[in-house]
């Protein structure tokens, strides 16, 4: 009972990291690896808005959202677009930009166990005999409402129906007159902000710090590539098999293995099935 | 109706052209011109040691020296067989490890550890890279990353070799000046040695295996065969790296596997000149005293750091070395057209 009440909760929690990083990758093919970058750095800006502009929480989460999603079509506007499809180039870059926001923050002195995000709703339920507090069930809650609100925003609305046929066959996209560039743009800044809105939800549920950027970076990298690199179902599945075998490792094992766990998952995919267990397989492209 | 429009041309120089074939050594100015840049640059680092103005850039040197070994291999890997390969830090870390270990279980010497485990580490990187080296493009660039953060968890994990602690007690070089000339003489070894094998026999299908894998398989050729042989080749210098680097510190530990490994010589493979070689080398010898004259600023050196990378790759990303090698044999001029 308890492994699936905490199951649910952790792949929830890991479905909510990897969607901007699976949206980003699947539209315009760029892997963001500022994503764990953008993640954390939301938290901090949520919490210098909340305390040392001392506006309300409500309001903070929507500008500090807003801002990220600015902050992210910029990077894209004039960095990534002049590399983009030279993959190597696009991982080194955005790597490169995500690095700097995190050893920046460090320098900046956002250190240390002062900086946490106060809860949304306090206090505790028992579901069964097992406590699970009302934070983590809106978790899965807004977790949930994204998913499905991802889900009708791709399937019909212009823009997200165009950001789908982009994802589908850029030339053919191209041809329908949809402007890619802009599209990717667009995804860019979406993608930047469900980073933005993931650090925001999760981020109460401990302190912030600067490491969580490199760990998320490296959570989200898996659930996309054992879910299949671009597609989001794929990733949504993906989460809650990383999730329940994450939580199934730390009651048997330990929590030193949560991590191992992750990574083992995105080595054992890519050496057997690179495209991922709900991926299309195109099998040339990724494999000789 | 004449819209006057120029445009640059750029012929080569009459001693390169001069210089090309047998005949240059003939001429003192050809002979010269052809062995001037590599004479000035083995003689540069042959002469770094006395130069430096403390031990402390000493130090720097060999640590300069380690990662000119894994940009090495990273250039080769990366564009002469179309492997990126993002994970430097874990040739370092198997190599440092199986040093750490032969000096500290069975008490060999460094004079015998560090050819051990170049050898034994290319063999160990390779094994453990095999079945990923029919991946391409991203997926072995990210497979690739993904390796050292694992075995430094899992070693974190199960806390084996020393766990957290790692390994202490290693012994040291004899002095610095050993330390030193051995880094250095083997960076110059190496880096001649890949210069000759990429234009050897087995280097053009290196490249071929870069340019279509699908054309040499068609061929009747085993890619991954080739592919782990310099897959080998690579790690084995890595692994040489790390051996030495243990030594220097005398502990073995998990910050070698710290991601520093993996992207410094990248950021030196950009800055120098992608697939030149030499670029690399350079890059590393510019990047890595800058990064410790910046020391005094923390972390924002990182900062600094990748911005910059970020800058070359998106802006310039031809490298010094190209932009150098065409000033050298090109001259340019505007001509209209």
């Amino acid at each position: 009972m308890e492994i699936l009440i905490y199951g649910i909760i952790n792949s929830i929690s890991l479905a909510l990291l990897a969607l901007g990083f699976a949206l980003v990758y699947g539209i315009s093919r760029v892997p963001n690896f500022a994503h764990g970058a953008l993640y954390v750095v939301t938290g901090f800006i949520t919490w210098s808005l909340l305390n040392t502009l001392g506006l309300n929480y409500p309001l903070s989460i929507v500008i500090a959202i807003i801002i990220i999603g600015v902050v992210g079509a910029l990077f894209y506007q004039f960095i990534l677009i002049r590399v983009r499809g030279m993959a190597i180039s696009e991982i080194v870059a955005s790597y490169a930009f995500g690095l700097a926001i995190l050893e920046g923050l460090r320098w900046g002195g956002f250190k240390g166990l002062t900086y946490t995000l106060p809860v949304f709703i306090k206090g505790s339920i028992n579901i069964g005999d097992i406590p699970v507090d009302y934070h983590r069930i809106l978790v899965v809650v807004i977790g949930a409402a994204v998913v499905t609100g991802l889900w009708a925003f791709t399937h019909f609305t212009r823009v997200g129906l165009a950001l789908r046929g982009m994802a589908q066959d850029e030339r053919a996209a191209l041809m329908l007159g949809i402007d890619s560039d802009r599209m990717a743009l667009v995804a860019m800044g979406l993608g930047s902000m469900l980073a933005g809105l993931a650090g925001i939800v999760l981020l109460p549920l401990g302190n912030i710090v600067v490491e969580a950027g490199y760990n998320v970076l490296i959570l989200a990298i898996a659930v996309c590539i054992v879910g299949g690199l671009g597609s989001w179902v794929g990733a949504v599945l993906a989460a809650f098999l990383i999730g329940f075998a994450q939580i199934l490792t730390v009651v048997y094992w330990g929590a030193h293995f949560q991590m191992v766990v992750a990574l083992l998952a995105i080595i054992l995919t890519l050496i057997f099935r690179p495209s991922g267990l709900f991926g299309q397989q195109k099998e040339l492209e990724e494999r000789v | 109706m004449d819209i006057e429009s120029r445009r640059k041309e750029r012929l080569d120089r009459g001693i390169k052209v001069r210089s090309d074939g047998i005949y240059s050594v003939m001429s003192w100015r050809e002979l010269s011109y052809l062995t001037l840049p590599r004479l000035v640059l083995i003689l540069g680092m042959l002469v770094l040691p006395f130069v430096v103005p403390s031990v402390y850039w000493q130090r720097v040197i060999c640590i300069v020296c380690i990662y000119a070994l894994l940009a090495l291999s990273f250039d080769l890997l990366a564009h002469f067989v179309g492997l990126v390969c993002l994970g430097g830090a874990f040739f370092i870390g198997v190599g440092g490890y199986i040093a750490a270990i032969l000096n500290t279980s069975f008490g060999l010497p460094p004079f015998m550890t560090i050819p051990i485990a170049t050898i034994l580490g290319g063999v160990i990187c390779t094994v453990l890279l095999l079945p990923c080296l029919p991946l391409r493009g991203v997926y072995f660039a990210i497979v690739s990353l993904m390796y050292p953060l694992i075995l430094a968890r899992v070693i974190e994990a199960l806390d084996i070799l020393g766990g957290t602690d790692g390994i202490i007690g290693v012994d040291g070089f004899s002095s610095g000046w050993v330390e030193q000339y051995f880094l250095i003489l083997m960076v110059l070894l190496f880096l001649f040695a890949i210069r000759r094998l990429v234009n050897e026999d087995i280097g053009l299908v290196f490249r071929a295996v870069k340019d279509n894998d699908q054309a040499v398989r068609a061929s009747g050729m085993n890619i991954t065969f080739y592919k782990a042989q310099a897959v080998f080749i690579a790690s084995a210098m890595g692994c040489l790296g790390g051996a030495c680097l243990t030594h220097i510190y005398m502990w073995a530990g998990i910050s070698l596997f710290a991601l520093d490994f993996s992207i410094i010589p990248i950021a030196a493979t950009v800055i120098g000149g992608a697939g030149t070689l030499i670029g690399p080398v350079l890059g590393c010898f510019i990047l890595v005293p800058v990064s410790e004259l910046l020391r005094e600023f923390g972390t924002l050196r990182i900062v600094f750091y990748s911005l910059i990378l970020m800058a070359f790759i998106v802006f310039r990303s031809e490298g010094i070395m190209v932009y150098g090698t065409r000033k050298y044999e090109q001259f340019e001029r505007w001509v209209k057209v």
